[in-house]
């Protein structure tokens, strides 16, 4: 063995260098203080291996970017551990950056001769912003589409070159495959090499002119092995069990739904250690001073002279006061930075809208990874065509869009936003159901904007049966609505109800005659059998899919209201919906959106 | 060029001392020098020179979303009373190597102005070109990423607006009942409305 490695040694000069590598001398012995750099370099190794085996993994292409990430989060074996370690270690160099630029800059370590160091320092605190801006759009999804177009009109606003320059990085004007080959190979391959290459210099300048040691000298000096190296790798440890307590706590790193450039997303914000920025461009100060040029200010000049001071500094320092100066600027901008993260998470936090964004956010891609895992798999044509064609994710949006003006569901408009009007038509959640059913037909609430009482029917026949008849027969025999009820909600047949109908059949048999004999409800309504002297909705298949797409086609038709019909619109009639449209649509109000039904109804 | 007889950029060879070097020697050494920066710079220049031009090739290509006018809604689909909807444009689009019969490319807001009158305007903010969002409760148009409003028209109502310009109205064609409109997307960020191109 001893003679192999003199052998090797001969031929290599390694004793020398691993010498050299190890016993650097530590002026004032090992410190604490010193682990930053250490920490930043163990975080970009990290980096490596998992960036490669991602990398493996993945497949940078509109049609197959988001699936194959989705494929590494949620299918392959350790992926989300994976895919964790990479998204917290790339947080955690954020954190450490500012750390060590911070005592740096205490210690004096940026003074002459390290002025270069320092620079080199600099640029690999620039390419580590640049590799968190390029990976985020990678996975494809709602968030990173939305940050890459702000982050990359902000490149169109440079003067002059801005248009070409956001054409070149998007590898077009459109969002598509180019801007995530271009995106994945800048990551990858374009700035992990820069930053070898810097991290190579910036290492070797430290070397040459030696640790800038802190005065006073607390222990006699030591070599940098082992002392510094056992402090050194039990930082990198810690760091480690940051990034992987918040990779096991979030199981892996968020995935959001697909991209879709035609549906707002609400949710919208960069990653955190760019919220300073973000929230810096909303600051009224900038549209008030700079007018229509706050955001090339904000974005481009403000950071650049920001940037420039930094580059400055060993320069700065020589001057009198030039330290402190030096210390006050950081202090600020850290602090300054520090504060607008802190508010554009407070106002965040306490804002509704952004809250219920968020909510719809996390449950469209809990909603797609169950549509993909009941159809084991993704369709060529993408994930976003299977939210295409969910009635949990389409009616919502559907009902808000064309239905909300004049129906509510569970008092909002479908996707959560309350109007102050009041409903002009029914409430829809639960249409269809015994529950729903039984509160139409309760003489106190038929006349609430809930039911009735924002539609002409509030004057009509119907109110007056449930306000006068109806609690005379009721009072008479108790237990016959109750059966009544079952029976017409069972013809909606909703996947709700299926147990409690199927367990209350003879109930439902009864209730059918009560229908007729009892309450005397096919006097106006047609039940189960064809009547054309039927004068008020068929309650035949009441609340079904079919009944639901019949009366959005045209709640004119004399199977529904005919002339006596109140505003609403013949949707289908009309064209305005299409078939397959009004049939999600009826599919959501009723509750039919299991995702194995969902997908079984696509094939 | 002006001569450097020690060699490129003061790179010399510590061995010549400066007794040998004779002018002749030194006009030789001069010409090798400079042959071996044109070598050299042949070598990587050619293959940097090809990465450049194919890496600048989105320039090159027309960005345009060309002047076709797309068939977006029916006039009896939009609210009498001049509410906004928000309409998906469906039409051909080119990616690269991929080409889509119809696919959503992108949304609109149509709204009535008149009997026969339809306004359209592009659901992305001029600022930053974050995804519009119209709400109907404030009867505004609602920018998540700046917390910016524009009024019903488009128009900016936010005194604080970060927006260059109101939002992007697009030219409407009324054929018959059928709204069709001219959907492009336009320059964020500045003032001027200027379509990608």
């Amino acid at each position: 063995m001893k003679g192999l490695i003199s052998w090797l040694d001969n031929r290599t000069g390694m004793n020398g260098l691993l010498k050299e590598a190890l016993f650097e001398r530590i002026p004032g012995g090992a410190r604490w203080r010193y682990v930053w750099g250490s920490t930043l370099t163990f975080c970009f190794v990290v980096q490596i291996l998992t960036g490669v085996v991602l990398w493996m993994a993945y497949s940078p292409s509109a049609g197959t970017a988001w699936e194959s990430v989705y494929y590494i989060q949620h299918e392959m074996t350790g992926g989300w551990l994976l895919r964790g370690l990479h998204h917290y270690t790339a947080q955690a160099m954020h954190v450490l950056l500012a750390l060590h630029l911070l005592q740096v800059i205490i210690d004096g370590a940026y003074k002459a001769p390290r002025e270069v160091n320092f620079w080199f320092g600099l640029v690999l605190l620039f390419l580590t912003l640049g590799l968190g801006l390029t990976g985020y759009l990678l996975p494809w999804d709602q968030k990173g589409y939305g940050a890459t177009k702000v982050a990359t009109s902000l490149a169109g606003v440079v003067p002059v070159i801005g248009p070409s320059l956001q054409k070149l990085v998007v590898g077009g004007t459109e969002y598509g495959h180019h801007t995530l080959t271009r995106f994945f190979a800048l990551h990858a391959g374009v700035l992990p090499g820069l930053m070898i290459a810097a991290i190579a210099a910036h290492v070797a300048l430290f070397r040459k002119h030696g640790i800038t040691a802190k005065q006073p000298y607390k222990k006699p000096d030591a070599n940098f092995w082992p002392d510094q190296v056992l402090m050194d790798g039990v930082a990198c440890l810690a760091v480690l069990g940051a990034v992987l307590y918040f990779t096991v706590r979030h199981h892996g790193a968020e995935l959001y739904a697909p991209a879709d450039p035609t549906q707002p997303f609400n949710a919208a914000r960069p990653e955190w250690y760019f919220l300073f920025l973000f929230e810096f461009l909303k600051l009224h100060i900038l549209t008030d001073w700079f007018g229509h040029h706050g955001e090339l200010v904000g974005a481009i000049i403000v950071p650049g002279l920001i940037a420039a001071v930094l580059a400055a500094m060993p320069f700065i320092a020589v001057r009198r006061h030039g330290h402190r100066f030096n210390l006050a600027f950081l202090s600020v901008l850290l602090v300054g930075a520090g504060l607008l993260t802190l508010r554009s998470i407070r106002s965040d936090r306490n804002n509704p809208e952004f809250q219920a964004a968020m909510t719809q956010a996390k449950a469209e891609s809990d909603r797609v990874v169950a549509l993909i895992q009941a159809n084991r798999g993704i369709p060529r044509a993408g994930a976003a065509a299977l939210l295409k064609e969910d009635p949990s994710t389409v009616g919502p949006r559907m009902f808000a869009q064309h239905c909300a003006s004049c129906h509510r569901y569970d008092g909002h408009d479908g996707l959560g936003g309350v109007s102050k009007e009041l409903a002009s038509a029914p409430d829809l959640k639960d249409f269809g159901s015994r529950a729903w059913l039984a509160g139409l037909l309760e003489a106190g609430r038929i006349t609430n904007h809930s039911y009735y009482g924002g539609t002409k029917f509030r004057e009509g026949k119907m109110v007056k049966y449930v306000t006068t008849k109806l609690p005379k027969k009721h009072a008479a025999d108790p237990s016959a609505l109750e059966a009544m009820v079952a029976a017409v909600s069972a013809e909606a047949a909703l996947p709700a109800q299926a147990v409690a109908d199927a367990r209350d059949a003879a109930l439902i048999e009864k209730g059918r005659s009560h229908v007729r004999e009892t309450f005397g409800c096919t006097d106006c309504h047609a039940f189960r059998k064809p009547d054309d002297e039927a004068s008020a909705p068929d309650l035949t298949g009441w609340g079904s899919r079919e009944w639901i797409i019949g009366i959005t086609t045209n709640p004119a038709h004399e199977r529904f209201y005919g002339k006596r019909n109140d505003r609403m619109p013949a949707f289908g009639k009309e064209g305005r919906l299409s078939m397959s449209e009004m049939g999600l649509l009826a599919d959501w109000i009723r509750g039919d959106t299991a995702p194995e039904r969902v997908v079984a109804g696509m094939k | 060029m002006s001569r450097d007889p020690d060699g490129v950029g003061g790179i010399s060879d510590p061995d010549m001392s400066e007794s040998e070097s004779s002018t002749t020697a030194s006009r030789r050494s001069f010409l090798k020098e400079g042959a071996a920066c044109v070598v050299g710079a042949c070598c990587v220049g050619v293959p940097a020179v090809a990465g450049l031009v194919a890496w600048l090739d989105p320039l090159s290509q027309d960005g345009s979303s060309g002047d076709v006018a797309t068939r977006v809604a029916t006039l009896n689909a939009l609210p009498a009373d001049g509410t906004p909807q928000r309409v998906t444009v469906v039409r051909g689009r080119s990616d690269a190597w991929t080409r889509d019969g119809a696919v959503p490319v992108g949304a609109i807001y149509l709204r009535k102005t008149g009997e026969r009158a339809v306004q359209a305007l592009h659901s992305m903010c001029p600022h930053a070109g974050c995804f519009v969002d119209y709400q109907a409760a404030r009867g505004v148009f609602f920018c998540p990423c700046h917390d910016s409003t524009f009024a019903v028209d488009g128009s900016i109502n936010d005194p604080h607006s970060p927006s260059p310009r109101g939002l992007d109205a697009l030219e409407v064609e009324l054929k018959g009942d059928e709204v069709w409109v001219r959907f492009r997307n336009y320059r964020t960020g500045i003032q001027q409305k200027v379509p990608v191109s």
